[in-house]
């Protein structure tokens, strides 16, 4: 169990730096992260992290690769609406990844 | 991320010169006190745990005949030292399936054998001390549970089986591993080991259907908690969730719908994945096993059709009559349970599959025996039929196949390098390095035989591949399940014909 400090205030995270208490997310955690993996979040990236957001608050978990490339492709373009554009978002995975900017836990099991 | 450097992939291979230890540090994270917990281990290590973990010994030595034979049995003929992917990957002489029986064979003999009692070194034998007790963590750990070394052993000894029971000793003193505790915990709850409920699976399931529909104008249906319905099918949650096990899950849809059947899935039972087996944990495999019969009873179906997916199968196939058993309210016409790829087979057998190959043309397939299946069950009712089922399918589905080396498919297939409860990122770099030995023989028909695809039809090794194959030079989507080949090929009788469907696709 560690924290990271994200203005001002101490934040309790899980071995991965996954966050443990949804509730302590802001944007400001996802910048804090995206920037200790040397990564920039574009608004490319928020339309992802807010989805996923919405949705985790709906049905309590992450969703589905083709849930989440569907709603991609609505939002930005169909030709965006892939694994292989949300890979090149989010390089170690977008289930994992963009999922841990969002604040939500890690998915589990055999993905 | 990573702090290690892949393996090299060489023209063939040579077994390694030992590195003592260093595999050492590698470790998964430990399960947190409510994790534990949720399945009957104590929280954390406890006082006395050195009695405990002997006492827990001397239990799975009573109710394992095959634990004990295993642990009296071996006279160190070394025949399985260069056959563990781990011990060819890392090099360590600790993942030589020998040293790794002895981790646990060295406590048992000072314990529970004369010689050991009283001449200890003569034997091998060790005190249980905390040092061994790590050793015991980490290199448990290292054991995907394959069984490829049972296959060389004279004996017939299956470390897959020592390292399920030390699992369980450890989990009994405190001490288990997170990924797999978590899982558990979920699937005995939630009913499966992603935690998705059942508003999200219904959610998933219908965007499945509107997406086929648009792709094939055909409404092909996935239909979840249909009483009445005369199969079931249990599939790995990756199915529902990730790629590429999502377009192997169409696959299935389009044969049931292709086969005129009615079936189901069940929102209570929605994991064939069952890790009670990787941690040997008798009674969490079973009230994980336990669900999938009331799900066939709540639902009253005929049939249980379990999906792609390795261990899932063994459990299936093995164990699901001992463990929730009998199923005498099921069909006794058909398998219990069947494997989707003798449901498939069976109806290519009677021609009422129809294929247009050439939608997969644009591949060339291999297939990765997954370990489980290969070495732990079965498929129809001829020997090796879990090689030649899946092999037959993909030959019908696709024009272009090779098969990889002899030595590295059938029975001597090597693990992906991410099972038995090891697909966990925190021990990316033993996954990496477990899969050296699989990806030197994709790498041998990749270059001879100008393949560009591997198949498989294993939930884990779909996603091991997907994160194992960029490390060793080759394509993250190279991977493919084998029901996404007859997804890409079946001809849906009931399609519209070619104009309507271009039509279609001219206004999409």
């Amino acid at each position: 169990m560690g924290t990271i400090n994200v203005g001002g205030k101490e934040l309790e995270v899980d071995e991965e730096g996954y966050l443990s208490n949804l509730a302590d997310w802001t944007p400001e955690v996802a910048e804090y992260m995206a920037k200790d993996e040397g990564q920039d979040l574009t608004e490319n990236h928020w339309e992802v992290i807010n989805f996923l957001r919405e949705y985790y608050e709906e049905y309590q978990i992450a969703p589905a690769v083709r849930v989440l490339t569907k709603a991609i492709g609505k939002k930005l373009g169909k030709e965006k609406g892939n694994s292989k554009y949300l890979y090149e978002l989010f390089p170690y995975g977008p289930g994992k990844q963009a999922c841990k900017y969002a604040g939500l836990p890690k998915p589990t099991g055999c993905v | 991320m990573a702090d290690f450097e892949t393996p090299e992939l060489r023209e063939y291979p040579i077994i390694p010169k030992l590195k003592e230890g260093v595999m050492e540090h590698s470790k998964p994270y430990v399960a947190k006190v409510q994790f534990q917990e949720a399945l009957g281990f104590p929280g954390e290590l406890v006082d006395n745990w050195e009695e405990k973990a002997l006492e827990k010994l001397d239990d799975l030595r009573g109710r394992y005949r095959s634990l004990q034979v295993y642990l009296d049995s071996c006279v160190k003929c070394g025949a399985c030292t260069d056959k563990c992917h781990y011990y060819l990957g890392t090099s360590d002489p600790k993942n030589m399936p020998v040293a790794r029986q002895d981790l646990l064979r060295q406590v048992y003999r000072r314990y529970r054998t004369f010689a050991g009692k009283y001449f200890p070194k003569l034997v091998g034998a060790k005190d249980l001390t905390k040092d061994v007790l790590d050793d015991w963590y980490s290199y448990f750990h290292q054991c995907s549970q394959c069984r490829r070394c049972s296959v060389y052993c004279p004996y017939g000894i299956d470390t897959a089986e020592i390292s399920m029971a030390a699992r369980e000793i450890m989990d009994t003193i405190g001490v288990g591993q997170k990924y797999c505790n978590e899982i558990i915990g979920k699937a005995a709850t939630v009913g499966n080991n992603l935690g998705l409920p059942e508003p999200a699976l219904a959610d998933t399931l219908e965007g499945l259907e509107e997406e086929v529909e648009e792709d094939t104008g055909v409404p092909v249906k996935f239909p979840l908690d249909q009483k009445g319905a005369e199969i079931l099918l249990v599939t790995p949650s990756a199915d529902f969730f990730a790629e590429p096990h999502v377009d192997g899950l169409i696959g299935y849809a389009k044969v049931f719908h292709e086969a005129g059947v009615s079936w189901t899935m069940s929102s209570y039972a929605s994991e064939a994945a069952n890790f009670g087996m990787f941690i040997g944990s008798y009674e969490n495999m079973r009230n994980l096993s336990l669900r999938i019969r009331k799900a066939a009873e709540d639902l009253g179906v005929k049939r249980i059709v379990f999906g792609e997916c390795g261990h899932a199968w063994r459990v299936a196939y093995s164990f699901l009559n001992t463990l929730a058993g009998p199923f005498d309210f099921l069909d006794p016409n058909y398998p219990v349970p069947q494997h989707i790829c003798e449901f498939t087979y069976d109806l290519i057998q009677k021609d009422k599959l129809k294929f247009d190959k050439s939608e997969n043309d644009h591949m060339t397939l291999t297939f990765h025996d997954s370990c489980n299946v290969a070495r732990a069950s079965r498929m129809g009712d001829k020997a090796g039929g879990q090689f030649d089922i899946p092999r037959a399918i993909i030959r019908a589905a696709c024009n272009n196949f090779v098969d990889m080396p002899a030595d590295a498919i059938g029975e001597a297939t090597f693990c992906c390098g991410g099972g038995g409860g090891l697909l966990t990122d925190d021990l990316m770099e033993l996954r990496v390095k477990g899969a050296q030995p699989r990806m030197e023989a994709y790498k041998r028909v990749v270059e001879d035989n100008g393949v560009t695809n591997v198949a498989a039809i294993c939930a884990i090794c779909k996603s091991q591949f997907t994160k194992v194959l960029p490390y060793y030079g080759f394509g993250m989507t190279d991977i493919v399940s084998v029901h996404q080949l007859v997804s890409e090929a079946l001809i849906l009788s009931d399609a519209p014909s070619d104009d309507t469907e271009s039509n279609a696709e001219a206004e999409a």
